[in-house]
């Protein structure tokens, strides 16, 4: 099934992410991937949240979600038309005799050292989905220890934003 | 807006942003929309309960249905003093099924009130039934102080997490200024596009704190505007379909009674002359008695509204959701029909079955621009064939019964007598399983709001609360409760609340001493291997309980009938009473069968009209 990447604007009011996240469990639609945090409008929220769903199913994911009252407004970005990136943390092994292969591969995808040990690296990267698991494919001989990844984040390109049309209403 | 693109427009209409909503959607004016008579309060001085008090009042609340406990204790005081009629019920489930009935004869909200913990949670029931017929329905709950939230205090629960996926929405209200507001939301909320139950929990601390009161509040749900009137374009599509189709069916489920359009959907079916089949939800929304009429569709539904659909060639589906017990296996169901939908919640157009013509609002308004869209297309298809097609069938297979061999009444009778002795008046109010099948099958409904029931949910136990709520919505209607004897013994505690609340319903059990319907299922499909569906309470049995002492013993008049002779002479008795409740015990045949049945998992096209029988399809006229 097809990946789609929806934004949702959301009120922020107390158990708004549980509301979303308990439609995708019961209608089970399944999300990929799921990304909350504050937006330029004082309470509003966004999430970004990957849904795997194409055709019928995808239009009653958003159907449904439509029909939460908290949420206010949603709009599907596709790759062409927006930017979309993924963030991770990745612990990787590097002693004394692989830590200059892993620190080139790191430099190589632009990823970033933000923290050393002895016998450990951990790399800081953002990019695409695919730029990431590109990276983490060169960095897997070298052993890693741990991977925290966050949801992808998207925002359309150009000048006009979600929130102007859908926050004049009131 | 960003470049990222709406997945359809018919989605996106139903959240029409500020600048679309003024050129062609019409949205509910959120400045308007606070029920009841909007009565302007200046600031006043009170307590949070006596805010939540006060806030009904204004709401135009008559009736509430409740019983106290600690955490909501605080609202009950000022309730005492207040105009509003609270009815005491015996269990909170009652409170809930009886907030529906109200709702379901009125077309009011429903109120129901419990305290923290056990007593919200002994609402969950009424509050998912609630959700899956979309009654108008408000709970509120008490809940402890804000401080202990989420210590396990004593009846702590968390309910707005338990009903969130049965509720349309619920709040947790924990400081008493935003009372009157979130009242008022939740009011809105469940009266308006697709009704729906909501939840208000409310904090102990909440109640007891002081506020200022004043009326009407603002209501401020941006993220919540439904659509009602239905694009033009689209009506003026379905017309031409419905012009082109020469094997159309009217498809009528419960939208349109709980949208009030049963007169706007006659001249519709005038309009059209098509056949009329109206679902367990909508019976009477189309009067039996009509020549259009055709029957009620699904698994026991009759044979000529069942091949109606099957055979169609056009759908006009009105406030219906193809739900299963409709559509049997849904790849097999009118295969050859296109579809148009009318329907106020966008998701469910193209939820089970992809609509040609999806239209978007409220059937009472899209109705009548429909007819009006009908008319002036001047085409009139000829339906005569079609019409001798349904015609020969409802010849050939009218509802009907055959005598249970072992002596005893047969149930479909006295439901029958029940109907045709009350008339069409009368409100009619089912529990779950075979008795609520029959009394869709045998009673005439004549008019909206007079047959009431569980049906999404299959709430056994609905009927006697339920029928209470509706005689308290509607005192001057007879209510009969027409349940079984397994459902009457879930919730007839109520019938304390009604004989001491002077709220004189008539219940029917129609006992058969069995789960029935599980029971007819074990004949039909394991072998009549009756596993656990004995409940000893009919014809030479323990009879435990004693539907007659036990009605006795609850203040109600209480009769036996177990001769056919004397069904009429009992039930014209009961007809009688009206200084308090009524049960009667009918005992019936534990053999009778609910026919036609289509069984489970199979194809529309295998109903069966009794036992291993289907229709004749290829017999010539």
């Amino acid at each position: 099934m097809s990946r789609h990447t929806l934004s949702v604007l959301v009120e922020d009011k107390p158990g708004v992410l549980t509301r979303v996240a308990g439609l995708f469990a019961r209608r089970a639609f399944n999300i990929h991937s799921l990304a909350v945090g504050p937006t330029e409008v004082d309470g509003v929220s966004r999430i970004t949240v990957v849904v795997d769903a194409e055709g019928d199913l995808l239009e009653q994911v958003t159907k449904q979600l439509n029909k939460l009252v908290n949420v206010i407004k949603i709009v599907e970005l596709v790759p062409e038309n927006s930017v979309q990136r993924d963030h991770v943390l990745i612990k990787v092994r590097a002693d004394a005799v692989t830590r200059l292969q892993v620190t080139q591969a790191v430099d190589l995808f632009r990823a970033s050292i933000v923290d050393v040990s002895t016998d450990s690296l951990v790399v800081e990267a953002t990019g695409t989905t695919e730029k990431l698991d590109a990276l983490l494919g060169v960095l897997e001989p070298f052993g890693i220890r741990e991977i925290v990844q966050s949801g992808t984040l998207a925002v359309g390109r150009g000048s006009r934003s979600m929130s102007d049309r859908a926050l004049r209403a009131s | 807006m960003s470049k990222g693109t709406p997945i359809s427009p018919s989605l996106m209409a139903s959240k029409p942003s500020a600048a679309k909503a003024a050129d062609s959607v019409d949205t509910v004016d959120s400045a308007s929309a606070v029920l009841g008579p909007n009565r302007v309060v200046g600031p006043t001085e009170m307590t949070g309960s006596e805010a939540i008090v006060r806030s009904l009042e204004e709401l135009g609340v008559d009736d509430v249905f409740g019983l106290p406990g600690g955490a909501i204790l605080p609202t009950y005081d000022p309730l005492m003093a207040s105009k509003i009629n609270h009815v005491l019920v015996r269990h909170e489930q009652g409170a809930g099924h009886a907030a529906q009935g109200y709702a379901m004869v009125t077309g009011r909200v429903g109120v129901c009130i419990a305290t923290s913990g056990p007593g919200a949670t002994n609402l969950v029931t009424a509050i998912a039934d609630a959700h899956m017929d979309s009654v108008p329905l408000v709970a509120i709950t008490g809940q402890v102080s804000s401080a202990v939230i989420g210590s396990d205090a004593f009846q702590e629960a968390d309910i707005v997490g338990i009903t969130m996926p049965i509720t349309k929405h619920s709040f947790l209200v924990t400081k008493a200024e935003d009372i009157p507001r979130t009242l008022a939301e939740a009011f809105h909320l469940a009266s308006t596009g697709r009704p729906g139950p909501v939840l208000v929990d409310i904090t102990k601390d909440a109640q007891q704190a002081k506020t200022t009161f004043s009326w009407p509040p603002k209501i401020d749900l941006p993220g919540y505007r439904p659509v009602t009137r239905g694009h033009s374009k689209q009506v003026r599509e379905a017309a031409r379909l419905i012009a082109a189709s020469s094997k159309p069916v009217l498809y009528v489920g419960g939208g349109v009674v709980k949208a009030h359009a049963s007169a706007e959907l006659l001249a519709l079916a005038e309009a059209t002359g098509a056949p009329v089949v109206t679902t367990l939800t909508a019976r009477g929304a189309f009067p039996d008695s009509h020549p259009q009429h055709v029957g009620m569709p699904g698994m026991h539904g009759g044979v000529a509204a069942v091949t109606a659909l099957q055979q169609a060639d056009l759908l006009v589906t009105l406030g219906a959701r193809f739900d299963d017990r409709v559509t049997g296996v849904l790849s097999t169901f009118a295969p050859n029909a296109k579809v148009i939908h009318a329907d106020i919640d966008p998701a469910e157009i193209s939820k089970n079955r992809t609509a040609d013509v999806p239209i978007v609002g409220s059937v009472k308004e899209i109705i009548p621009e429909l007819t009006e869209a009908v008319r002036a297309s001047g085409a009139a298809p000829d339906l005569g064939p079609w019409w001798s097609f349904l015609r020969r069938l409802l010849e050939d297979y009218p509802l009907g019964w055959t005598e249970p061999e072992d002596g005893l009444i047969a149930p479909q009778r006295i439901i029958k007598r029940l109907g045709e002795l009350t008339g069409p008046e009368g409100v009619y109010v089912a529990g779950v399983g075979q008795h609520q099948m029959w009394a869709a099958q045998f009673i005439r409904y004549e008019r909206p709001h007079a047959w009431l029931n569980s049906a999404g949910l299959g709430t056994m136990g609905y009927s006697v609360p339920a029928a209470m709520g509706a005689k308290v919505g509607d005192p001057d209607r007879v209510v009969w409760a027409i349940d079984g004897d397994g459902c009457f013994q879930m919730t007839n505690q109520e019938l304390a609340t009604c004989a001491l609340n002077n709220i004189p319903i008539k219940v029917a059990v129609i006992n058969n001493s069995s789960l029935g319907m599980v029971r007819q299922w074990q004949t039909l499909f394991y072998d009549g291997r009756y596993s656990n569906t004995d409940l000893h309470t009919g014809h030479e049995t323990v009879r435990i309980p004693d539907f007659v002492k036990l009605g006795e013993a609850y203040g109600c008049a209480s009769f036996r009938v177990e001769r056919e002779e004397d069904i009429d002479a009992v039930i014209k008795e009961a007809l009688e009473i009206n200084d308090r409740p009524v049960v009667i015990d009918f005992v019936v045949s534990p053999n009778a069968m609910v026919w036609p049945m289509v069984p489970a998992g199979v194809s529309n096209d295998l109903i069966q009209v009794a036992r291993n029988s289907t229709p004749d399809w290829e017999e010539e006229d």
